[in-house]
């Protein structure tokens, strides 16, 4: 039986590979730095803008000699928007000594809320998770490190107030979400604006995969006739959304996006910019390949010899990726200064986290400041609006009613 | 397992049944003991058992399905609700009640099988592809009910934090501890599973898997039978739902959305239909092989590709590679790794002097 041999033989140098892999060695100024990505998941049209950008920017730091003399290694682990897989990939940044993780998907955040804290390696889950992870004392080991589904709940309502003249008494504002966790979250802060600023509130759920929501959009246009839609979908409903609701001939500009249905894909998934014209998106990162950051990678793709990099082609999630990677290089700066040049610790890059302020990227990033109570930073949002074929700034970052959100994570915490 | 039987000659049914068929399989089990209980634990990093713990569960919720699917002949495409149902109610009692985990995960695995029996009355009426249409409606049934029902899921997160499972006052929370606490009932669903198959009802249940009709003829009350099987799998659905809500400290109905259900059926096809140890090879084939393949393509790619590309490159071959290999195993050997496994075993029966 030559099969069964030869299936030994391959068993023994499949096995004979892991090892090797297993036996990758760290080097002395060397700090590891964990990626979950979303590449072939459920939500993989996120994960392969986002994380590109993530490993542009770590490149671009070390072709620049490092973070203070230190180069970063970047472990990516394809999670598949699965639990398992996300639990695994922790448990191998640790292995390799990871000082700090980048978390990705609600559901793997909360399954590695318990698991970061107990091995005291700080996870940043950048516009999803729970909103109440804001709260450092609660969650000392998650940072939220940009808005918060509350956070962007309560900046698009105050968009829509300013945009309605400012005043929402008596207006009428539809809700239309998808029907998880994460679409539910920020229901609670828009029932007690709804209460506080007198507008009349309607939800609108749409069930999973949200292809499908011919019925809702009907229901919007036709029955409620609300002055503004604030919409919170994922993967593929955003561009559904922006199809149905201007087959019913609603005003795109009376439609502000949460920050998951914001990207130029959306857009040109919904039959393009023509189609979407005035729709307004809300960001937690600057939009558009206009940044020095940017260039600075492209640049270093020239020396390269490379063109740019594709993915650039959605610079939403691309610059998100940017934005992450370059908080984390920032929180682990803060670290190594504090420590006068010494290699940190996880726990040191936790504390060089919490030091985060008035980093900015040259605009790409908003004036946040992450500190041991606040981890989301303060909560700002820009939004840019859809204009003559593409995604135009529509106003500075801004952040709005900070004491209700305040209110609910003292209530929740 | 390896070993030969010649000279060991059966004359009674007992003997027929017995859990080991042959006296060196006695000593096979305590060579495994020893392996997974000594070895294993004290020659891994943290970062192997953690994918072993993963695999763990894995099988308890393969070998359930395999009980309805495989042995019974009756489809579920709602294992994973049946699991949730099982994770929501232990997070509950822990957290509302304070229970400990031995209280909690026999309740989670019972209201999972009260919940499962419920869901498998179609199957009194129903058969094949029309079944599976029902049994997925339970599923979604079951999510749209955990996320919109604060007092179970415990808010709009759906999602609750439970304590770490202690034992004697001491608390489970590393991978080598939570290592022990699911082997332990990995261990026991595994022989409890021998020990069901083996059973009246489990003859009753491969009876009814084989032909129904004739099933009744002979006796067998095909209701009662058909419903304990849902009752039975979702018991160990429910068990290994119990088990991932300690494992990573909260439970959360994200976790157990159609895409797991399908996981489970691909583990026990691969593994082989209607066999303990064909439960287990599949599991341990659909939680490992992808990080494996991730493992050995590291080195690899690392020559040809930067950091970044690598990341891509990888995440997609990955995919393609198994996908590959499952549609290369079940060419290969359509009735499942167990099937594999034992051709394998009878080659070396008669090595070096095959005919």
């Amino acid at each position: 039986m030559k099969h069964t041999r030869r299936w030994l033989g391959a068993t023994l140098a499949a096995g004979a590979m892991t090892l090797a892999a297993g036996a990758a060695f760290a080097q002395e100024k060397e700090l590891v730095f964990g990626l979950q990505c979303d590449r072939t998941g459920a939500t993989q049209n996120v994960g392969v803008f986002l994380c590109p950008g993530y490993h542009d920017y770590i490149e671009l730091i070390n072709s620049k000699g490092g973070i203070e003399g230190y180069k970063i290694r970047v472990i990516e682990i394809d999670n598949e928007y699965k639990v398992p897989p996300a639990m695994e990939a922790h448990e191998r940044f640790k292995k390799d000594g990871a000082v700090l993780e980048g978390l990705y998907g609600t559901p793997q955040t909360a399954a590695m809320t318990k698991k970061l804290e107990e091995d005291k390696i700080l996870g940043t889950s950048p516009g999803f998770g729970t909103s109440a992870a804001s709260d450092g004392k609660k969650f000392p080991y998650v940072f939220p490190i940009a808005a918060s589904y509350w956070s962007q709940g309560a900046a698009a309502v105050a968009f829509a107030k300013q945009q309605l003249g400012g005043n929402l008494k008596g207006k009428k504002i539809a809700y239309l979400f998808y029907d998880n966790p994460a679409g539910k979250e920020p229901l609670v802060i828009l029932e007690d604006l709804a209460k506080s600023e007198g507008f009349e509130l309607r939800t609108f759920a749409v069930p999973a995969p949200g292809v499908e929501m011919g019925a809702q959009v009907l229901d919007i246009t036709a029955r409620f006739k609300p002055d503004f839609v604030i919409a919170h979908l994922f993967g593929r409903a955003p561009s559904v959304s922006i199809k149905e609701l201007k087959g019913k001939n609603y005003p795109m500009s009376k439609v502000i996006s949460l920050v998951w249905g914001s990207a130029e894909s959306d857009i040109k998934a919904a039959g393009g910019y023509a189609i979407a014209e005035g729709y307004h998106t809300l960001q937690f990162a600057g939009v558009g390949l206009d940044f020095p950051v940017i260039k600075d990678i492209n640049a270093m793709y020239k020396t390269q010899g490379k063109a740019a990099p594709s993915a650039q082609e959605v610079s939403v999630y691309y610059n998100r990726g940017v934005m992450i990677a370059a908080i984390h290089a920032e929180a682990v700066r803060n670290a190594i200064k504090a420590k006068g040049g010494a290699k940190p610790s996880s726990e040191d890059v936790k504390k060089g986290m919490e030091t985060v302020k008035g980093f900015t990227l040259g605009g790409m990033v908003p004036p946040m400041e992450i500190t041991e109570a606040d981890h989301e930073g303060g909560g700002w949002v820009q939004v840019w609006s859809v204009k003559g074929g593409k995604l135009v700034k529509n106003g500075d970052w801004f952040r709005a009613y900070r004491e209700l959100i305040n209110k609910h994570l003292v209530a929740t915490n | 397992m390896l070993h030969r039987e010649s000279g060991v000659f059966k004359t009674s049914y007992a003997a027929d049944m017995a859990l080991y068929p042959l006296p060196i399989a006695r000593w096979t089990i305590v060579a495994l003991v020893v392996l997974f209980a000594v070895i294993l634990p004290l020659s891994l990093h943290e970062y192997y058992l953690s994918i072993i713990n993963l695999a763990l569960i894995a099988v308890v919720g393969a070998l359930g399905l395999n009980i309805l699917v495989g042995y019974t002949g009756q489809i579920s495409v709602g294992h994973a609700a049946f699991m949730s149902v099982g994770a929501y109610t232990a997070a509950n009692l822990a957290v509302k009640l304070g229970l400990p985990f031995w209280i909690t995960l026999p309740a989670g695995g019972l209201m999972a099988a009260l919940i499962g029996a419920i869901v498998g009355i179609p199957s009194l009426r129903i058969k094949g592809l029309y079944l599976a249409i029902a049994t997925l409606a339970g599923q979604l049934i079951i999510e749209w009910i955990i996320n919109h029902t604060p007092a179970i899921s415990g808010g709009a997160q759906a999602s609750i934090q439970v304590p770490r499972p202690s034992l004697f006052g001491h608390e489970l929370r590393t991978q080598g501890q939570l290592y022990f606490f699911l082997l332990f009932f990995a261990a026991l669903a595994i022989v409890a599973t021998l020990n069901i198959v083996r059973s009246r009802i489990g003859r009753a249940f491969v009876a009814i898997r084989d032909q129904d009709i004739a099933a009744e003829i002979i006796g067998i009350n095909i209701y009662r039978y058909k419903l304990l099987s849902f009752a039975i799998s979702s018991f160990y659905a429910g068990v290994c739902g119990v088990l991932y809500t300690y494992y990573l400290g909260i439970a959360n109905y994200e976790q157990f959305q159609i895409g797991v259900s399908i996981d489970f059926l691909a583990m026990i096809i691969i593994g082989g239909l209607g066999s303990v140890l064909g439960s287990i090879l599949g599991a341990v084939f659909v939680t490992m092989l992808p990080i494996a393949l991730r493992l050995a393509m590291e080195p690899l790619a690392g020559l040809f590709f930067s950091a970044g590309e690598m990341s891509s490159v990888i995440a997609s071959t990955r995919l393609v590679l198994f996908g590959g290999l499952i549609i290369f195993f079940l060419v290969v050997e359509p009735e499942g790794l167990n099937r594999l496994w034992r051709n394998i075993r009878n080659y070396f029966r008669v090595w070096p002097f095959s005919y």
